[in-house]
């Protein structure tokens, strides 16, 4: 055993547990696109194909209106992102930890703690990025008026993708080994959709102006950077913060995010 | 060589209540043998593992598996550890088959060397049946099974089996015992953990009988048993107390009788040949009460009574 076929086994052994999610995503696959897909799917057909047509006589349609898709798409992809990481790390983590301790065969492989956390974030992430493009066909096909993206930097916009999804993945690992199972259901009700609802998702940043204490109150909440950072990449034509401002963002959310999820993780598996 | 060597180890849990769990414990295993921890429930076994397979931080002390440093180099340690814990931790989400080919794979097997190294394991461990079920679906015993083969997939050097026949009906205890003698064949060592004396004298070269994290007595079981006399141990439940030294003192005038006292519920009688003695002693107990007797073959069991003046299952 020489400690030079360090490197070489880490990369395995990563490889190793990324496959195992993966085959396990390939088995439920369709169940995970309903997941993820569901919402978003009825939220454009809510809002932007039954409302429309209402025309005047639904008071609700005014708010909507016939660009509201346009708004609305960086926002669903937002959310589906943060849903995915919540739903692909959050929840089997807490249940790993809690009830099945599945979590100890994966702990025990010849990988670094932080490794084994960190391949949980980058494989949520990996379904936070699926599941956030899985929004654009939905956006172009179901609305009465077709959103097509207009994607000015495709780099801002991977590199937007590439953090928010990170951050979701880190939040979920948060979540995951700080709740315990049985309180997972209350997290949802108590974080996860005052985020989404607070989180720029169906109206830009910029339009809160009016309310000023709100504007500045929800620069706490993560997703107000995924929603405007997909803006800014997926419709720059809507109102927007500066793509500078939200990067820094970002990049600070992943790793507070990501240093706190690992110290629960740490905390979960070594005594 | 040395497989596993455990140094001055110390783990001390601070909370509310400070709890020594492990006090001070020396142990070192060759290659190859069979080595039980034999103590109640709390003597601090599983925390020993723990630290020694790298999930628990010891508060003093060293463990070095094959030479590296568990604390300092954990991620290495790990190649060389194969651990059986106490539940059942296989991955839900897998098949059996699926289960020791992605541990295969978490230890650096390409796709190729990870699908033989399963399907070599599933006959090994008469799995083949079963190798598309998943875990759900499997019998305590069956999954204890698949435990053991996938803590072996990557060839450890040291496999730890924390309290392996907790739990299994007697026939899989049976085939647990052989799946593991059958491993010792093959050179691997064994730590395990148990509180089942007769596991700890038919499968282990040699044993560390402990109690409150402090090693109490080490080695062979014959060695153990001959040491600490190989003693029948009568226990005698009595209504009352009164005169009881009188009685102590007629019994330990038999030349047979290694030691009698007084316990809180009765007595405790040790002797090395029991010919005769059953009816002495109920004899002499008679007039103390005598409401029940139980009596202890020379065994572990008896070793650990004279140890800790306590039993092994209370």
């Amino acid at each position: 055993m020489s400690m030079a076929d360090g490197p070489g086994m880490f990369v395995k052994s990563f490889a190793g547990l990324l496959l195992r999610d993966l085959r396990v995503l390939t088995r439920e696959f369709l169940p995970f696109l309903l997941r993820v897909g569901m919402q978003p799917l009825l939220f454009l057909f809510v809002f932007t194909f039954i409302l429309p047509r209402m025309g005047g006589a639904n008071p609700m349609a005014a708010g909507g209106g016939m660009n509201f898709g346009t708004i609305l798409l960086p926002g669903l992809m937002a959310v589906a992102i943060m849903f995915s990481g919540i739903a692909a790390v959050a929840l089997p983590l807490s249940a790993e930890f809690g009830i099945t301790r599945e979590i100890d065969d994966r702990v025990m492989c010849p990988l670094p703690l932080w490794a084994v956390a960190l391949e949980k974030v980058c494989f949520s992430a990996l379904q936070s990025v699926i599941a956030a493009l899985l929004v654009i066909p939905m956006a172009y096909f179901i609305p009465a008026v077709p959103v097509r993206p207009h994607v000015g930097s495709w780099f801002l916009f991977a590199l937007v993708l590439a953090l928010g999804s990170l951050l979701a993945g880190s939040l979920g690992l948060v979540i995951g080994s700080k709740v315990n199972p049985k309180q997972i259901g209350l997290v949802f009700s108590i974080i996860v959709v005052p985020v989404t609802f607070l989180g720029c998702v169906y109206y830009p940043w910029a339009y809160l102006g009016k309310m000023r204490w709100l504007q500045i109150a929800v620069l706490i909440n993560p997703i107000v950077y995924m929603s405007e950072g997909l803006r800014a990449a997926v419709t720059p034509e809507i109102a927007h913060m500066p793509w500078w401002a939200i990067l820094v963002a970002l990049l600070f959310f992943v790793t507070a995010l990501g240093r706190l999820g690992l110290k629960g993780f740490l905390g979960r598996v070594l005594s | 060589m040395l497989i596993v060597e455990i140094e001055s180890l110390t783990k001390i849990y601070e909370s509310k209540l400070r709890v020594v769990a492990v006090d001070g414990i020396d142990l070192e295993l060759e290659q190859g043998e069979i080595f039980g921890l034999l103590g109640p429930n709390g003597a601090g076994k599983t925390t020993t593992i723990s630290i020694a397979t790298t999930r628990t931080l010891p508060t003093s002390g060293t463990v070095r598996i094959a030479g590296i440093d568990v604390v300092k180099h954990p991620a290495q340690a790990r190649r060389h550890i194969g651990v059986v814990p106490q539940f059942n931790t296989l991955d839900r989400s897998l098949t059996v088959d699926e289960n020791l080919y992605f541990h295969c794979r978490y230890f650096g097997f390409s796709h190729g060397t990870a699908k033989a190294r399963s399907l070599e394991l599933l006959e090994q461990f008469l799995l083949s049946e079963r190798k598309d079920m998943y875990p759900a679906q499997l019998s305590g015993g069956l999954a204890q099974r698949v435990q053991i083969a996938r803590a072996i997939a990557h060839r450890p050097t040291v496999l730890f089996l924390d309290e392996p026949s907790a739990g299994l009906d007697p026939q899989s205890r049976m085939a647990m015992w052989k799946a593991v003698e059958g491993l010792h064949k093959e050179g691997i060592t064994v730590l395990l953990t148990t509180h089942y004396m007769e596991e700890a004298d038919q499968l282990c070269d040699r044993l560390a009988i402990i109690d409150y994290g402090r090693v109490l007595a080490l080695g062979s079981p014959e060695k153990l048993k001959q040491t600490f006399g190989a003693q029948t141990v009568f226990d005698l439940t009595l209504k009352s107390h009164q005169g009881i030294e009188s009685v102590i003192a007629r019994l330990k005038a038999r030349a047979e009788v290694s030691g009698a006292e007084a316990t809180p519920e009765g007595m405790r009688v040790m002797a090395t040949a029991t010919d005769g003695l059953l009816p002495e002693i109920v004899q002499a107990a008679a007039g103390l009460g005598l409401k029940d007797l139980k009596i202890a073959e020379p065994s572990l069991e008896t070793v650990f009574i004279q140890l800790t003046g306590r039993e092994l299952r209370d």
